[in-house]
Parts: structure tokens; C-alpha cells; sequence
């Protein structure tokens, strides 16, 4: 559990962070979302003390953490940054083992845990432990990087724009490889991002930070139906973001069970928006939709709207 | 590993055959102190053998045939002058000297970058061998004797305790100059990175220490060290004075503060930012940082500038005899006061020697770390 109170952070005058009052939940996947500049990274770096607030407390499982000594701290906290900065002298395994070797783990241990998160993250090609990491493409660079942040089982994980620099298909496999990952360890995730669809497809809630201040909290929904002003509203992509939420819903959810039709069919765990792509690109209103290779019903364009009651 | 450009090899040979057709390959003098007659055997066919090594540089020559005319001609050379020196010598009175001629020097350092630079042309595993075999041949010849009737080797024969003892002194300033400029400068280049503040004052100032003649400071440093002396004679009787080795020590120090603070803050800009941050945010200390991600990663910027610094100081060194501190130095300036030539030659080949080998060590260094990198 990560909470903010009041916090406030000027860099030569200028307010960079503005009274921001925030709380993380234990196993929440929290996502900071906003356009460079809106203090995002500052107010996630205050987390593991790599800067210090002017003001306001930051508190870890209800310790303040400026009570705490900093090195400790740290390596109790994931960290994952854009630039990956994989340490370029040492092997791959040994990326991956640095926070468990600064916390005295068994070398038997650490080779365990370097292979198993080899595996979690698809990095399990042959050799890859001992290889380089200029040798390595920028995907598997930044799963190396997110394999590091995850080394020492942290009970918190501090991402910032992990996944900015890479391409839209390698980006997808990672949050889908992230998103599993944390579901399945019950981790609690800070993840800052500016990209509005990676926000809404990974965070379980999403902050919205513009100019310093944190204008909204809430489900990616939330968000969306009902921004508090304007502001967040065009943000969010205007009318354009009810097409950003059918991706946050599945086919299963609105099914019409038992029907029939033609037409190449949709798994019913995509996402709606998948399905009305598969609409247009299949040049029907309707099509069948399969689960576990059975046709279960159908979905209509239709039911891609919720009418107004 | 191209073929290397026509015309520093056309320009070597020629510069080659001049020597050999005007410069004197050779001084033969009464005794060690005047100054002897020139020599100049078989000009022309020295001239011609440059004329043959300037048609290997036809592009289509064998490689190997052109390099190995060229390592053949730097051990011939010296191999000449030492069967010539016999001739000379033959029923000569004892303190005749058989002096290395201008000419000798010129062809030999023409031929040595010859070498070089056609060696540009293949592997460094080829190099390796070339070199070892050129040199082996030399050094293999020297030691079974065969150089003793040329001047500076008899030089060496007579002061070779003394040399022997020269050599360690100098090693040992140098060494102890070393340790001193990096246990200093290094923590100095560090400070200055990490506050980002008297960057500009402190090279500032290294830099104008740079500016004052070495000659100069040796001497400025006398009156300062022998009042330090006086003021606490214990200081004193651990050999520590106005002359001597511990201002020469001083004064090196000084002049290798710049090279090594400025290597150390490139050294530590090597390391990418990045690293950096993710180190300290994973829950280095200063301290890990430094010694596990700072240090490695800058290692090479750092050796290269120990490097520039060692060499600097092997030559700075010399200057130090003038004010006691012994060391090489000591056969240039007894040399030049005695106006014994072989003597200064004794000296200049030794620190040119040293320093040549030093470079080397420090090259074989570089390419391990960076092999391994």
C-alpha cells in the first residue's frame, strides 16, 4: 500500500507537483496517466526516494518513508524505467540477480529464481542467462529490465513508461505478460504511462495527473463516462473514448446466447473492440462468437450500444 | 587491413636514401670524450637498398615479401654497424669509439615506420610475430655480444651498476608518482562529477600548473621542501629535503593531476545515465554503485588516461636528476656536463625504451578489458 499526503515538489521555482493526495492499494495495479511534464515521473520516483518531496508525506504500508534508511527501502521496491539501463558489463542472469545478491540470497537461490523469471517473462531461449544485453532486441532488453525489477519478489513495483520506446506489438505481448503477472502474484503496481490506452488496458484505476495536479482518480469506466470537467474529458479522447472502453469489455459480456450466423467467428474472451473490427473488416453487423472451439451465440453491432434509458 | 596508401611508404624510402647518401652512418673517435670523424661506408648501396624496399610498395607485391624486406633491413641495419665497428676497430688503440651516425639514426627510424605502417596491413597476430621476431633478433644479437664495439653499449658495460640502479630510481618515482596522482586525483575527478561544481576552477588551475616549465617548478620547489625540512627534522631524516626525491615526487604529482582528474570525470561520463539511475533505484549504495556499475563501465577511459599519464611522467622524470632525485635523468645531465655523448645517449635510450614498453603494457591491458567487454 503506497500513500501520498499533500504532496508538493518545486524544481528551481517552478511547482512540479501540486497538494497531490493519493492511495495505492495493496494488489492494485495503479496508472498514473499524463502528457510529459505533468510531474508523473517525480511523484513515482518519490516512492523508492530517488527524489524527495518539498512537502507531504509518502507512506509505504503506513511507514513514512523518509523515516527509513534509503538503500533497504529501495530493495524492497521494484524498479523498471523506459531507458531500461541493463547494466551493459554483465550478463543477462546477472541483471536479473542484482537486487538478490545485494540482499544476500544463496547462490542456489538466485539461480532458481533467474530461471524461473527467464521463464515467466518468455526469455527462455537457450543460453540467453549468459548472453549480453546489447545482444538482445529492445523487447527482450525491457523484459530483462522488468525480470530485474520482479527479482526479489517486491511486494511494490514502480514502472515508469517501461514499455514507451518499444513497437506496438512488442508493447502489447509485455502487457499482456505484465498484467498476468501481477494478477498472478497479487503485486501492488505504480505504472506511469502517457500513452491513455495502455493506462486504461493495464490499470485496475488510473490517476490522471495534468500540470502538476491529480484532476481524477478512478476506474478506467469511471474515466471515461464521467470525467469531472472538460479537461479530462477531451483528454480522455472525447466522444472518441467510448471507442477506447469497448476495449475494456469482452464478448462474453454481451452475447446472445444460442443464435446463429454467419461469418468467421470471435472468441468470446476478446475484446468488443476486437469484435466490431472484425465487423468491419468482415463487412457484417453480425457475426457467431466461439469459446473453447464451440459456437456459443452470436454478437450483433448492435449490442455494441448501450441505449440511453 | 587494407592496403595502406602509397605515399608514406615513397616518402620513407626516399627520406631513407638521402640519409644513406649524405648523413654519416657512422663517428669514429679517439676516445669517449672528442668528437670523431664521420663515416659514411657504401653510400650507394644503402641508397639502392632503399630503392629495392620503395619497388615492394608496388600494389601488387606480395605482402609478406614487402614486410619482410623491411623487418629484414631493421635488423641489418644495426648488424652493419656492428661488423663495420669491427673493421674500424681492428688495431685501433682501446678507447677508440665507434659512434651510430646520424645516417644510422635515420634509416633505422624510417625503416621502423616502414614496418609499422605496412604491418597496418595485416592482423595483430601477424604484428605480435614481426615485432617479437624483429626485435628478438636485435636484442638476441645485442646479448651474445655482438654490438659491444658500438659506443653506447660500452657506456653501458661501464656504468652498469650505476644504469641497474637508475633504472629501479626511476621506476620507482614513477611508480610511486603514479599511485599518488590516481589515489589523489581520482577521488578529486569523482567529487568534482558528483557536486557538478569546480569543475571549471579545478582543471583551471591543473591546467596552468601544466603551463610552468618542469625545469622551473623542480627548481621553485627546492627553497619551500628543504624550509619543510628544517621546520620538522624528523621530515628530515627520513631523506626528505629541498633535492632529492621528494619534491621531484611533488612536483610529477602536479603535472599528473590534470590527465588523471580529467580521465576520471570522462571516465565516469562513460557510464550511461541510465545504469545510473537504475542502479540507485534498485538500492546501490554510492559506494556498489561506484565499485560495481561506475568502475567497470569506466575502467577503459580511465586506463587509456593512466596510460597518456605514465608515459608523461616516464619522460617528466628525467628532469627530476637535475635536483637529486636520481634516476635516468642523471646519465643525460652527466653526459651533456662531461660532454660525453654516449653517455646522454645511454639516458635517452633508456627512458625512450621505458617508455615505449610501458605504452605497450598498457596497450595489452586496454585490448584485454575491452575483449572482454
Amino acid at each position: 500500500m503506497i500513500v501520498f499526503e499533500h504532496i508538493r515538489k518545486e524544481f528551481g521555482g517552478r511547482t512540479v507537483i501540486d497538494d497531490v493526495s493519493l492511495r495505492v492499494e495493496e494488489g492494485e495495479f495503479f496508472v498514473l496517466v499524463g502528457p510529459s511534464g505533468s510531474g508523473k515521473s517525480t511523484l513515482l520516483r518519490m516512492v523508492n526516494r530517488l527524489v524527495t518531496p518539498d512537502g507531504g508525506t509518502v507512506r509505504v504500508d503506513g511507514t513514512d518513508i523518509a523515516t527509513l534508511s534509503v538503500e533497504p527501502l529501495r530493495r524492497g521496491i521494484g524498479y523498471a524505467i523506459q531507458s531500461v539501463g541493463l547494466f551493459p558489463h554483465r550478463t543477462v542472469g546477472d541483471n536479473i540477480a542484482t537486487v538478490p545478491r545485494l540482499l544476500g540470497w544463496t547462490k542456489a537461490a538466485i539461480d532458481e529464481r533467474v530461471e524461473a523469471l527467464l521463464g515467466l517473462l518468455h526469455l527462455d531461449e537457450p543460453g540467453m542467462a549468459s548472453r549480453y544485453p546489447r545482444t538482445l532486441s529492445g523487447g527482450q532488453q525491457q523484459r530483462v529490465g522488468v525480470a530485474r525489477a520482479l527479482a526479489a519478489r517486491p511486494r511494490i513495483v514502480l514502472m515508469d513508461e517501461p514499455f514507451g520506446a518499444l513497437d506496438p506489438l512488442t508493447r502489447e505481448s509485455l502487457q499482456v505478460s505484465l498484467k498476468a503477472i501481477q494478477r498472478e502474484t497479487k503485486t501492488t503496481i505504480l505504472f506511469v504511462t502517457h500513452d491513455m490506452d495502455e493506462a486504461f488496458g493495464l490499470g485496475d484505476r488510473v490517476g490522471l495527473m495534468l500540470g502538476g495536479r491529480l484532476v481524477q482518480t478512478g476506474t478506467p469506466t469511471e474515466l471515461i463516462r464521467a470525467p469531472v470537467d472538460d479537461v479530462v474529458r477531451e483528454f480522455v479522447g472525447g466522444a472518441r473514448a467510448r471507442l477506447r472502453e469497448l476495449a475494456l469489455h469482452p464478448v462474453a459480456e454481451r452475447v446472445r446466447p444460442g443464435d446463429t450466423c454467419d461469418g468467421e467467428p470471435v472468441d468470446a474472451a476478446a475484446s468488443l473492440q476486437d469484435a466490431l473490427g472484425a465487423m468491419l473488416s468482415q463487412g457484417r453487423d453480425r457475426l457467431p462468437v466461439m469459446r473453447d472451439g464451440r459456437r456459443v451465440g452470436t454478437i450483433a453491432l448492435s449490442d455494441m450500444v448501450e441505449r440511453a434509458p | 587491413m587494407s592496403r595502406a596508401p602509397l605515399l608514406p611508404v615513397l616518402m620513407l624510402c626516399a627520406i631513407g636514401a638521402i640519409a644513406a647518401a649524405t648523413l654519416p652512418f657512422a663517428h669514429v673517435a679517439p676516445n669517449r670524450l672528442l668528437s670523431g670523424i664521420a663515416q659514411r661506408p657504401h653510400p650507394w648501396l644503402f641508397a639502392a637498398l632503399w630503392g629495392a624496399l620503395a619497388v615492394t610498395a608496388w600494389p601488387r607485391a606480395p605482402r609478406g615479401l614487402a614486410i619482410g624486406c623491411v623487418a629484414l633491413v631493421i635488423v641489418a641495419l644495426p648488424w652493419c654497424l656492428a661488423h663495420e665497428a669491427t673493421t674500424w676497430l681492428a688495431g685501433a688503440r682501446a678507447t677508440t669509439r665507434v659512434q651510430a651516425g646520424a645516417g644510422f639514426w635515420t634509416m633505422w627510424l624510417a625503416a621502423g615506420l616502414l614496418l609499422l605502417d605496412r604491418l597496418r596491413e595485416v592482423g595483430r597476430g601477424w604484428q605480435v610475430v614481426v615485432w617479437v621476431a624483429v626485435t628478438g633478433a636485435v636484442g638476441g644479437y645485442a646479448v651474445a655480444g655482438g654490438f659491444d664495439g658500438i659506443a653506447v653499449v660500452r657506456e653501458f658495460h661501464a656504468q652498469h651498476d650505476a644504469f641497474v640502479e637508475a633504472l629501479f630510481t626511476h621506476l620507482r618515482l614513477c611508480v610511486l608518482t603514479l599511485s599518488l596522482a590516481l589515489l589523489i586525483g581520482a577521488p578529486l575527478g569523482l567529487r568534482t562529477w558528483r557536486t557538478r561544481r569546480g569543475e571549471g576552477v579545478l582543471l583551471g588551475v591543473l591546467a596552468f600548473l601544466q603551463t610552468v616549465p618542469s625545469l622551473a617548478l623542480f627548481a621553485l620547489l627546492i627553497g619551500p621542501f628543504a624550509w619543510i625540512a628544517t621546520r620538522w627534522p624528523v621530515l628530515g631524516a627520513w631523506g626528505f629535503g629541498g633535492t632529492g626525491a621528494a619534491p621531484a615526487v611533488f612536483a610529477l604529482v602536479l603535472y599528473a593531476l590534470l590527465p588523471v582528474v580529467r580521465y576520471t570525470i570522462g571516465g565516469l561520463e562513460a557510464v550511461p545515465a541510465d545504469a545510473r539511475d537504475a542502479a540507485r533505484g534498485l538500492g546501490m549504495s554510492r559506494w556498489q554503485v561506484l565499485v560495481r556499475v561506475q568502475l567497470p563501465l569506466g575502467w577503459p577511459v580511465l586506463l587509456a588516461g593512466l596510460r597518456i599519464v605514465a608515459v608523461q611522467t616516464i619522460g617528466l622524470a628525467a628532469v627530476a636528476a637535475l635536483i637529486g632525485a636520481g634516476g635516468l635523468g642523471r646519465f643525460v645531465f652527466l653526459g651533456i656536463g662531461q660532454g660525453a655523448t654516449d653517455m646522454v645517449l645511454l639516458g635517452t635510450l633508456a627512458i625512450i625504451g621505458l617508455a615505449l614498453l610501458v605504452d605497450l603494457l598498457f596497450q595489452g591491458v586496454l585490448a584485454l578489458t575491452e575483449r572482454r567487454a
